[in-house]
Protein backbone atom coordinates (compact mmCIF):
# COMPACT_ATOMS: atom_id res chain seq x y z
CA UNK A 1 0.00 0.00 0.00
CA UNK A 2 1.18 3.49 -0.77
CA UNK A 3 2.33 5.10 2.45
CA UNK A 4 1.53 8.59 1.24
CA UNK A 5 -2.18 8.29 0.73
CA UNK A 6 -3.16 4.67 1.27
CA UNK A 7 -3.76 3.95 -2.42
CA UNK A 8 -2.98 0.43 -3.60
CA UNK A 9 0.60 1.07 -4.69
CA UNK A 10 3.97 -0.38 -3.79
CA UNK A 11 4.74 -1.76 -0.36
CA UNK A 12 6.59 0.55 2.05
CA UNK A 13 10.34 0.37 1.83
CA UNK A 14 12.29 -1.17 4.68
CA UNK A 15 15.09 1.35 4.61
CA UNK A 16 13.94 3.10 7.72
CA UNK A 17 11.29 5.03 5.92
CA UNK A 18 13.50 7.80 4.65
CA UNK A 19 12.84 6.96 1.00
CA UNK A 20 9.30 7.18 -0.29
CA UNK A 21 8.10 3.94 -1.84
CA UNK A 22 7.21 5.67 -5.06
CA UNK A 23 7.04 9.16 -6.44
CA UNK A 24 3.70 10.85 -6.26
CA UNK A 25 3.73 12.69 -9.56
CA UNK A 26 0.52 14.07 -11.04
CA UNK A 27 0.15 11.03 -13.31
CA UNK A 28 0.25 8.56 -10.44
CA UNK A 29 -2.80 9.92 -8.78
CA UNK A 30 -4.76 11.08 -11.72
CA UNK A 31 -6.96 7.99 -11.61
CA UNK A 32 -8.38 8.56 -8.19
CA UNK A 33 -8.61 12.23 -7.41
CA UNK A 34 -12.14 11.72 -6.28
CA UNK A 35 -10.89 9.64 -3.35
CA UNK A 36 -8.88 12.43 -1.82
CA UNK A 37 -11.60 14.25 0.07
CA UNK A 38 -11.77 11.85 2.97
CA UNK A 39 -8.03 11.17 3.25
CA UNK A 40 -7.25 14.21 5.33
CA UNK A 41 -4.43 15.07 2.94
CA UNK A 42 -3.15 18.49 2.13
CA UNK A 43 -2.52 17.62 -1.51
CA UNK A 44 -3.19 20.39 -3.93
CA UNK A 45 -5.79 19.05 -6.38
CA UNK A 46 -3.45 19.72 -9.28
CA UNK A 47 -0.36 18.16 -7.58
CA UNK A 48 1.89 21.01 -8.77
CA UNK A 49 4.80 20.11 -6.47
CA UNK A 50 4.74 16.45 -5.58
CA UNK A 51 6.34 16.02 -2.18
CA UNK A 52 7.46 12.64 -0.90
CA UNK A 53 6.80 13.71 2.66
CA UNK A 54 4.64 16.19 4.49
CA UNK A 55 4.74 17.84 7.87
CA UNK A 56 2.24 17.68 10.72
CA UNK A 57 2.40 20.28 13.44
CA UNK A 58 2.13 18.80 16.91
CA UNK A 59 3.32 21.29 19.57
CA UNK A 60 2.86 18.98 22.52
CA UNK A 61 4.78 18.86 25.76
CA UNK A 62 6.31 15.43 26.37
CA UNK A 63 5.08 15.63 29.94
CA UNK A 64 1.59 16.76 28.95
CA UNK A 65 -0.10 13.51 29.96
CA UNK A 66 1.66 13.39 33.33
CA UNK A 67 0.91 17.06 33.91
CA UNK A 68 -2.77 16.53 33.17
CA UNK A 69 -2.96 13.67 35.66
CA UNK A 70 -0.99 15.72 38.20
CA UNK A 71 -3.55 18.51 37.86
CA UNK A 72 -6.30 16.00 38.60
CA UNK A 73 -4.40 14.78 41.69
CA UNK A 74 -3.84 18.37 42.82
CA UNK A 75 -7.55 19.13 42.53
CA UNK A 76 -8.45 15.91 44.38
CA UNK A 77 -5.98 16.65 47.17
CA UNK A 78 -7.08 20.26 47.47
CA UNK A 79 -10.71 19.16 47.58
CA UNK A 80 -9.96 16.99 50.61
CA UNK A 81 -7.86 19.67 52.27
CA UNK A 82 -4.71 17.58 51.95
CA UNK A 83 -1.25 19.10 52.20
CA UNK A 84 0.73 16.78 49.93
CA UNK A 85 4.51 16.75 50.20
CA UNK A 86 6.79 15.02 47.71
CA UNK A 87 9.97 13.93 49.53
CA UNK A 88 12.96 13.28 47.31
CA UNK A 89 16.60 12.43 47.90
CA UNK A 90 19.31 10.03 46.90
CA UNK A 91 18.95 6.48 48.32
CA UNK A 92 19.86 6.31 51.99
CA UNK A 93 19.50 10.00 52.83
CA UNK A 94 17.01 9.16 55.56
CA UNK A 95 13.59 9.82 54.09
CA UNK A 96 11.90 6.86 55.79
CA UNK A 97 13.65 7.42 59.10
CA UNK A 98 12.58 11.07 59.13
CA UNK A 99 9.01 10.06 58.28
CA UNK A 100 8.86 7.38 60.99
CA UNK A 101 9.94 9.83 63.68
CA UNK A 102 7.73 12.60 62.28
CA UNK A 103 4.62 10.40 62.22
CA UNK A 104 5.33 9.01 65.69
CA UNK A 105 5.74 12.45 67.23
CA UNK A 106 2.89 14.14 65.38
CA UNK A 107 0.54 11.32 66.45
CA UNK A 108 1.28 12.14 70.10
CA UNK A 109 0.14 15.74 69.73
CA UNK A 110 -3.24 16.77 71.09
CA UNK A 111 -3.94 18.73 67.88
CA UNK A 112 -2.92 15.88 65.61
CA UNK A 113 -3.93 15.95 61.97
CA UNK A 114 -4.65 12.91 59.84
CA UNK A 115 -1.53 11.72 58.03
CA UNK A 116 -1.01 9.09 55.36
CA UNK A 117 2.04 7.98 53.41
CA UNK A 118 2.61 6.85 49.83
CA UNK A 119 5.87 4.91 49.55
CA UNK A 120 7.67 4.65 46.24
CA UNK A 121 10.32 1.99 45.73
CA UNK A 122 11.36 -0.17 42.84
CA UNK A 123 10.75 -3.29 44.93
CA UNK A 124 9.72 -4.53 48.38
CA UNK A 125 7.32 -3.13 50.96
CA UNK A 126 10.06 -2.73 53.56
CA UNK A 127 9.61 1.04 53.83
CA UNK A 128 5.81 0.89 53.93
CA UNK A 129 6.09 -1.75 56.69
CA UNK A 130 8.28 0.63 58.72
CA UNK A 131 5.71 3.39 58.26
CA UNK A 132 2.79 1.08 59.17
CA UNK A 133 4.55 0.18 62.41
CA UNK A 134 3.84 3.77 63.52
CA UNK A 135 0.11 3.14 63.07
CA UNK A 136 -0.03 5.23 59.88
CA UNK A 137 -1.90 4.06 56.79
CA UNK A 138 0.75 3.61 54.09
CA UNK A 139 0.36 2.51 50.49
CA UNK A 140 3.38 1.01 48.79
CA UNK A 141 3.88 1.75 45.10
CA UNK A 142 6.42 -0.53 43.44
CA UNK A 143 7.72 1.05 40.28
CA UNK A 144 9.46 -2.11 39.06
CA UNK A 145 12.25 -0.87 36.83
CA UNK A 146 10.86 2.67 37.01
CA UNK A 147 13.14 5.22 38.57
CA UNK A 148 10.53 7.72 39.75
CA UNK A 149 6.92 8.05 40.80
CA UNK A 150 4.56 9.60 38.28
CA UNK A 151 1.16 11.24 38.53
CA UNK A 152 -0.73 8.13 37.40
CA UNK A 153 0.79 6.06 40.24
CA UNK A 154 -0.19 8.69 42.78
CA UNK A 155 -3.71 8.87 41.34
CA UNK A 156 -4.11 5.13 41.88
CA UNK A 157 -2.59 5.26 45.36
CA UNK A 158 -4.92 8.06 46.48
CA UNK A 159 -7.93 5.81 45.91
CA UNK A 160 -6.79 3.65 48.82
CA UNK A 161 -7.43 6.43 51.33
CA UNK A 162 -10.71 7.65 52.76
CA UNK A 163 -11.75 11.29 52.57
CA UNK A 164 -11.14 11.66 56.30
CA UNK A 165 -7.62 10.26 55.97
CA UNK A 166 -6.82 12.75 53.22
CA UNK A 167 -7.86 15.79 55.27
CA UNK A 168 -4.36 16.36 56.61
CA UNK A 169 -0.83 15.41 55.59
CA UNK A 170 -0.17 13.26 52.51
CA UNK A 171 3.51 12.41 52.62
CA UNK A 172 4.88 10.94 49.41
CA UNK A 173 8.27 9.26 49.63
CA UNK A 174 9.64 9.18 46.11
CA UNK A 175 12.08 6.61 44.76
CA UNK A 176 15.57 7.34 46.07
CA UNK A 177 17.05 9.20 43.10
CA UNK A 178 18.17 12.81 42.68
CA UNK A 179 17.70 12.82 38.91
CA UNK A 180 14.53 11.31 37.51
CA UNK A 181 11.85 12.37 40.04
CA UNK A 182 12.65 16.05 39.40
CA UNK A 183 10.73 16.22 36.13
CA UNK A 184 7.53 14.52 37.22
CA UNK A 185 4.81 16.58 38.85
CA UNK A 186 2.74 14.34 41.12
CA UNK A 187 0.18 16.97 42.04
CA UNK A 188 1.92 17.72 45.33
CA UNK A 189 1.64 21.06 47.12
CA UNK A 190 5.33 21.16 48.03
CA UNK A 191 8.58 19.46 47.14
CA UNK A 192 11.16 18.68 49.77
CA UNK A 193 14.66 17.53 48.91
CA UNK A 194 16.71 15.80 51.60
CA UNK A 195 20.50 15.75 51.68
CA UNK A 196 22.34 13.81 54.37
CA UNK A 197 25.63 15.02 55.77
CA UNK A 198 27.25 11.74 54.73
CA UNK A 199 26.88 12.85 51.11
CA UNK A 200 28.92 15.52 49.32
CA UNK A 201 28.21 19.21 49.83
CA UNK A 202 28.14 19.57 46.06
CA UNK A 203 24.94 17.59 45.50
CA UNK A 204 22.94 20.73 44.59
CA UNK A 205 25.29 21.73 41.78
CA UNK A 206 25.63 18.14 40.55
CA UNK A 207 21.86 17.59 40.43
CA UNK A 208 20.54 21.12 39.86
CA UNK A 209 17.15 20.18 38.40
CA UNK A 210 16.12 18.58 41.67
CA UNK A 211 17.11 21.60 43.74
CA UNK A 212 15.71 24.14 41.30
CA UNK A 213 12.21 22.70 41.76
CA UNK A 214 12.40 22.15 45.53
CA UNK A 215 10.43 24.24 48.04
CA UNK A 216 12.54 23.17 51.02
CA UNK A 217 15.88 21.47 51.60
CA UNK A 218 16.24 19.35 54.72
CA UNK A 219 19.77 18.44 55.76
CA UNK A 220 19.58 15.11 57.60
CA UNK A 221 21.79 13.13 60.02
CA UNK A 222 23.33 16.30 61.49
CA UNK A 223 24.11 14.32 64.66
CA UNK A 224 26.98 12.79 62.64
CA UNK A 225 28.61 16.16 61.89
CA UNK A 226 31.27 15.86 64.63
CA UNK A 227 32.56 12.73 62.92
CA UNK A 228 32.65 14.13 59.41
CA UNK A 229 34.38 16.78 57.40
CA UNK A 230 31.14 18.16 56.05
CA UNK A 231 30.71 21.88 55.54
CA UNK A 232 27.01 22.52 55.99
CA UNK A 233 27.42 26.19 55.04
CA UNK A 234 28.98 25.20 51.75
CA UNK A 235 26.04 22.89 51.05
CA UNK A 236 23.69 25.80 51.73
CA UNK A 237 25.69 28.11 49.46
CA UNK A 238 25.60 25.58 46.62
CA UNK A 239 21.87 25.06 47.08
CA UNK A 240 21.19 28.81 46.99
CA UNK A 241 23.34 29.10 43.89
CA UNK A 242 20.68 26.93 42.23
CA UNK A 243 17.72 28.50 44.03
CA UNK A 244 18.48 31.67 46.00
CA UNK A 245 15.17 31.60 47.90
CA UNK A 246 15.40 27.94 49.01
CA UNK A 247 14.63 27.53 52.73
CA UNK A 248 16.97 25.13 54.51
CA UNK A 249 16.44 23.10 57.70
CA UNK A 250 19.02 20.93 59.46
CA UNK A 251 17.68 17.95 61.39
CA UNK A 252 18.57 14.68 63.05
CA UNK A 253 15.84 12.06 63.19
CA UNK A 254 18.00 10.21 65.73
CA UNK A 255 18.51 12.96 68.33
CA UNK A 256 15.52 15.07 67.34
CA UNK A 257 17.66 18.14 66.67
CA UNK A 258 15.93 20.64 64.40
CA UNK A 259 12.73 18.64 64.14
CA UNK A 260 10.51 21.30 65.69
CA UNK A 261 11.28 23.60 62.74
CA UNK A 262 10.39 20.76 60.36
CA UNK A 263 7.09 20.21 62.18
CA UNK A 264 6.40 23.95 62.05
CA UNK A 265 6.97 23.90 58.29
CA UNK A 266 4.53 20.99 57.90
CA UNK A 267 2.02 22.70 60.20
CA UNK A 268 2.09 25.99 58.32
CA UNK A 269 1.64 24.20 55.00
CA UNK A 270 -1.21 22.08 56.33
CA UNK A 271 -2.89 25.08 57.95
CA UNK A 272 -2.66 27.10 54.73
CA UNK A 273 -4.15 24.21 52.77
CA UNK A 274 -6.98 23.77 55.26
CA UNK A 275 -7.75 27.50 55.08
CA UNK A 276 -7.89 27.38 51.29
CA UNK A 277 -10.11 24.27 51.36
CA UNK A 278 -12.49 26.00 53.77
CA UNK A 279 -12.67 29.08 51.53
CA UNK A 280 -13.48 27.17 48.36
CA UNK A 281 -15.86 24.67 50.01
CA UNK A 282 -19.56 25.40 49.60
CA UNK A 283 -20.83 27.36 52.57
CA UNK A 284 -22.48 25.15 55.18
CA UNK A 285 -25.91 26.15 56.39
CA UNK B 1 16.46 6.65 33.37
CA UNK B 2 13.47 8.98 33.09
CA UNK B 3 14.22 9.47 29.39
CA UNK B 4 12.69 6.02 28.85
CA UNK B 5 9.36 7.14 30.29
CA UNK B 6 9.52 10.38 28.29
CA UNK B 7 10.32 8.48 25.08
CA UNK B 8 7.34 6.21 25.67
CA UNK B 9 5.17 9.29 26.07
CA UNK B 10 6.64 10.71 22.86
CA UNK B 11 5.88 7.52 20.90
CA UNK B 12 2.32 7.52 22.31
CA UNK B 13 1.81 11.09 21.06
CA UNK B 14 3.16 10.18 17.62
CA UNK B 15 1.12 6.99 17.30
CA UNK B 16 -2.05 8.80 18.34
CA UNK B 17 -1.55 11.58 15.80
CA UNK B 18 -0.45 9.19 13.05
CA UNK B 19 -3.60 7.12 13.53
CA UNK B 20 -5.78 10.24 13.36
CA UNK B 21 -4.11 11.25 10.09
CA UNK B 22 -3.95 7.70 8.67
CA UNK B 23 -0.17 7.95 8.48
CA UNK B 24 1.74 4.69 8.23
CA UNK B 25 5.31 5.97 8.45
CA UNK B 26 6.86 8.81 10.40
CA UNK B 27 10.23 9.76 8.97
CA UNK B 28 11.35 12.62 11.19
CA UNK B 29 10.34 13.92 14.61
CA UNK B 30 11.13 17.52 15.54
CA UNK B 31 11.77 18.12 19.21
CA UNK B 32 12.73 21.04 21.39
CA UNK B 33 14.82 20.11 24.41
CA UNK B 34 15.88 23.25 26.23
CA UNK B 35 19.39 23.58 27.62
CA UNK B 36 17.91 23.80 31.13
CA UNK B 37 15.46 20.92 30.78
CA UNK B 38 16.12 17.81 32.85
CA UNK B 39 16.68 15.66 29.78
CA UNK B 40 19.76 14.45 27.95
CA UNK B 41 19.09 14.50 24.18
CA UNK B 42 21.36 11.53 23.52
CA UNK B 43 19.45 9.48 26.11
CA UNK B 44 16.15 10.40 24.45
CA UNK B 45 17.55 9.31 21.08
CA UNK B 46 18.74 6.00 22.51
CA UNK B 47 15.44 5.29 24.27
CA UNK B 48 13.34 6.40 21.33
CA UNK B 49 15.04 3.87 19.05
CA UNK B 50 14.10 1.13 21.51
CA UNK B 51 10.52 2.08 22.34
CA UNK B 52 9.51 3.07 18.80
CA UNK B 53 10.14 -0.42 17.42
CA UNK B 54 7.08 -1.92 15.84
CA UNK B 55 5.29 1.44 15.65
CA UNK B 56 4.83 3.97 12.84
CA UNK B 57 7.72 5.88 14.38
CA UNK B 58 10.22 3.04 13.97
CA UNK B 59 13.28 4.31 12.14
CA UNK B 60 12.23 7.94 12.42
CA UNK B 61 15.08 10.42 12.88
CA UNK B 62 14.92 12.75 15.84
CA UNK B 63 15.71 16.35 14.94
CA UNK B 64 16.45 17.99 18.26
CA UNK B 65 16.62 21.77 18.63
CA UNK B 66 18.28 23.07 21.81
CA UNK B 67 16.82 26.42 22.84
CA UNK B 68 19.39 28.15 25.07
CA UNK B 69 18.86 28.83 28.75
CA UNK B 70 17.50 32.30 29.37
CA UNK B 71 17.04 34.05 32.66
CA UNK B 72 16.15 37.37 34.20
CA UNK B 73 18.92 38.63 36.45
CA UNK B 74 17.55 40.64 39.35
CA UNK B 75 20.98 42.17 39.99
CA UNK B 76 21.39 43.49 36.44
CA UNK B 77 17.66 43.95 35.75
CA UNK B 78 18.10 42.38 32.33
CA UNK B 79 17.72 39.16 30.40
CA UNK B 80 20.81 36.95 30.28
CA UNK B 81 21.80 33.67 28.63
CA UNK B 82 22.97 30.84 30.84
CA UNK B 83 24.20 27.36 29.90
CA UNK B 84 23.53 25.62 33.23
CA UNK B 85 21.67 26.16 36.49
CA UNK B 86 24.76 26.58 38.64
CA UNK B 87 26.23 29.31 36.44
CA UNK B 88 26.63 32.87 37.70
CA UNK B 89 25.23 35.80 35.75
CA UNK B 90 27.82 36.61 33.04
CA UNK B 91 27.33 40.33 33.78
CA UNK B 92 27.35 40.64 37.57
CA UNK B 93 28.54 37.22 38.72
CA UNK B 94 25.49 36.75 40.93
CA UNK B 95 23.12 33.82 41.18
CA UNK B 96 19.98 35.85 41.74
CA UNK B 97 18.42 35.06 38.40
CA UNK B 98 15.15 33.42 37.45
CA UNK B 99 14.81 31.09 34.49
CA UNK B 100 12.65 32.52 31.71
CA UNK B 101 13.39 30.03 28.94
CA UNK B 102 15.32 26.93 27.97
CA UNK B 103 13.19 24.41 29.88
CA UNK B 104 11.32 23.29 26.76
CA UNK B 105 10.56 19.61 26.40
CA UNK B 106 8.18 19.18 23.53
CA UNK B 107 7.53 17.69 20.15
CA UNK B 108 6.80 20.40 17.60
CA UNK B 109 6.35 18.64 14.28
CA UNK B 110 6.32 15.30 12.49
CA UNK B 111 7.50 14.54 8.98
CA UNK B 112 5.45 11.71 7.57
CA UNK B 113 5.26 9.84 4.32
Amino acid sequence: MCTLCGCGGAAPTDDGGTTPPHRHGPADHHHHHHHHDHHGHDHDPGHPSPAPTRRLRLEQDLLAKNDRLAAVNRATLAGHGAFAVNLMSSPGAGKTTLLVRTLTELAERPDRRPAVVIEGDQQTSVDADRIRATGTHAVQVNTGKGCHLDAAMIGHALRHFSAAELAGLVLIENVGNLVCPAGFDLGEAARVVLVSVTEGEDKPIKYPDMFATADLMVVTKVDLLPHLQFDIDRLGAYARRIKPSLPILAVSATTGAGLSAWYDWLDSGAAATARTAAEVAPAAD
Amino acid sequence: MHEMALSRGLVDLIVERAAAEQVTQVTRVFLEIGALSHVAPEAITFCFDVVSRGTVAEGAKLEIARPPGRAWCAGCAREITIAARDEPCPECGGHGWMVTGGEELRVTELEVS
